[in-house]
């Protein structure tokens, strides 16, 4: 909360209501998630190269407060589907992140790969964790982002748009979830 | 889509399956009628031996690596752009759109004035609709719910069920601008994601039917799970109708005979044509609910590769019809209207989502499932064709209303929409 106390401040609340085009609402975004849609803060996933439809179920899902973020309920509220849609294709064009930290041991990497594989992430999120469609690019995200996520659908605290996540996260074991995270967060 | 996900329920789906290949050996006589004559494929090679492995078994090719669900769109599809043109229905039927705009529309109900009640499952919200001169007016009358997928009409009554809590919101009709509070009639329930969502009904014998699903593709289920209830209508008197019913998300009553009929959806993941879907009945007189093979037998005559090694499909109550495999069988509806000819008379309407877990998507359609004098099985045929175009989906069919006029309802949860399906000679 205390990141997105600091987002509220820098983008003030006051923006989403008044009338703006796409190209004005995008840098509004860009502040909390990233100058290049590439997120250096906590908490604050990149959405750079996300899929478009990915995208837009998630601010529809904002703006109608079934998925819930003070942030992001506020930033949405009131914005039309056109504006969504807008602002969804905007973001998915972006260039999406690359990984840019140390390369992972070998063991980790193992180790993450087993898992990916173990639990099929790949099924639905494509080969090289791309995403697809409404399925979220997973390759590069923050990994606090993962984690935490990943955390939420196992909790229930997130209920997926469709409940796959949820499904799946049921069978996801508390300690393999660091790990996850950490590999995929690293995937190059 | 309700089907869409189950199987992701992975450790699930993958520890308890031997491969495709096997389980064809294990049981010759599973392909069905109904199933499309394919050959068995050649299993590939399991990547583990592992028999504790949830990779074990499961098929690793790049072909059902490419089954991943499908998740329709958030918004509804603007009226100008829906798929009225690619769909099809027999000669002297008509289809025209009755509503547009009902994000995510799933099931339907009828109240006795004509108000059309529709639920949804990814959004959270239900509709009133009303029509006036052929005019239709879309109100969303409650919001904030949690897959409030099912709903049911008495005596002025609307019950709508959400994942884990059925509630009534009486008088509802005079009051859709401003919906009274709900009272809270049933929360014994589940809260698992998995088929967690609800069909409701309730049934000549003036009961509230409640299904609930198994928590995963294939598991052992608890003594709660992959079963249907009923209660009186504040929630008492809770009783079991099923068990052994994997996920059922459409039923209804025989206007002849009173029994019950529903549909079931099958297992993932064994293979692309088995086991199908089945329709199932329980007799009006049933004394003791009949048990329906899940996770034991599937289809009526397939035992399960990991759970049905030491049974036998002859202990369990035998479908009255398969399906088709994969193809997510839904809401139904018996006819009893005038308007279309007779031979619908009293037939099922049912409609199939459409699958995922196949490579060729099958399904896709409302089929018309005619029944003998018995109440057995005797002919099913496509009705209503389209909504899969090119392996891909133009429209996802939900569930079916019959209207006081004669005329059929559709929903459509992939484009938000309700059709009306009429017949002029």
């Amino acid at each position: 909360m205390r990141f997105a106390a600091i987002c509220l401040a820098l983008v003030g609340l006051s923006a989403p209501a008044m009338a703006q085009t796409v190209a004005e609402r995008l840098p509004t975004c860009l502040s909390c998630h990233g100058a290049q849609g590439i997120s250096d803060t906590p908490g604050i996933p990149s959405l750079a190269g996300q899929p478009a439809d990915y995208l837009l179920v998630q601010l529809v899902l904002f703006r109608d407060k079934q998925r819930v973020s003070e942030v992001m309920n506020a930033m949405a509220d009131g914005l039309s589907d056109d504006d969504l849609r807008g602002l969804a294709d905007s973001m998915a064009k972006l260039a999406p992140p690359k990984a840019s930290g140390p390369v992972l041991e070998a063991a980790v990497l193992d180790q993450g790969r087993g898992l990916v594989e173990k639990y099929r992430c790949g099924s639905c999120h494509a080969a090289n964790l791309s995403g697809q469609e409404q399925i979220p690019r997973l390759a590069a995200q923050r990994e606090d982002y993962l984690g935490k996520q990943l955390t939420d659908y196992k909790s229930n605290a997130r209920a997926g748009y469709d409940p796959a996540m949820n499904e799946v996260a049921q069978e996801v074991q508390p300690a393999d979830i660091p790990v996850l995270a950490k590999y995929i967060a690293n995937l190059r | 889509m309700k089907r869409l996900m189950r199987s992701l329920n992975v450790a699930v789906a993958l520890s308890a399956l031997l491969t495709a290949g096997v389980a064809f050996a294990q049981s010759p006589a599973a392909p069905a009628a109904d199933a499309p004559a394919a050959p068995a494929a050649p299993a590939p090679k399991p990547p583990t031996t592992d028999r504790q492995s949830t990779l074990f078994g499961q098929p690793q090719t790049a072909e059902a690596a490419k089954l991943a669900p499908v998740a329709g769109p958030v918004l509804p599809t603007p009226l100008a752009k829906l798929p009225l043109a690619k769909l099809h229905v027999p000669d002297g039927f008509k289809v025209e759109v009755y509503a547009s705009g009902v994000g995510n529309a799933r099931s339907m109900r009828l109240s006795d004035k004509g108000t059309l009640f529709v639920g949804s499952r990814v959004l959270d919200k239900v509709y009133a609709i009303t029509s006036e001169n052929g005019v239709q007016t879309v109100k969303v009358i409650a919001s904030g719910l949690h897959r409030p997928n099912g709903v049911a009409f008495h005596n002025g009554s609307l019950f709508v069920a959400e994942l884990s809590k059925i509630w009534r919101y009486d008088d509802i009709e005079a009051n859709l601008d401003h919906p009274p509070k709900p009272t809270l009639i049933y929360d014994d329930l589940p809260k698992d994601e998995a088929h967690g969502w609800k069909f409701i009904s309730i049934g000549p014998d003036n009961k509230l039917y409640v299904p609930i699903g198994s928590p995963g593709n294939i598991t052992m289920p608890p003594s709660t799970h992959a079963q249907i209830r009923r209660m009186d209508l504040d929630g008492k008197n809770v009783e079991l109708v099923a068990t052994g019913v994997r996920n059922s998300v459409g039923f209804d009553w025989s206007p002849i005979t009173k029994d019950l009929y529903f549909t079931n959806n099958g297992r993932d993941w064994v293979s692309e044509d088995i086991p199908n879907d089945t329709l199932h009945r329980v007799s009006a007189d049933s004394k003791t609910p009949p048990n329906f093979g899940f996770p034991f037998c599937h289809q009526g005559n397939f035992t399960d590769p990991e759970f049905g090694w030491g049974r036998s499909c002859d202990e369990f109550a035998k479908p009255t019809a398969l399906l088709g495999p994969h193809v997510a069988s839904l809401g139904m509806r018996f006819y009893t209207g005038d308007m279309f000819p007779a031979s619908y008379k009293n037939a099922i309407f049912i409609a199939r989502h459409g699958s995922w877990n196949r490579t060729k998507k099958l399904g896709g359609d409302i089929v018309v499932v005619k029944l003998k004098e018995d109440g057995t099985f005797a002919s099913m045929e496509p009705f209503m064709t389209g909504f899969l175009e090119n392996n891909k989906y133009n429209g996802r069919p939900v569930d079916v209303q019959p209207m006081k006029d004669g005329s059929l309802l559709v929903s459509d949860d992939w484009n938000g929409a309700v059709y009306r399906v009429s017949y002029a000679k």
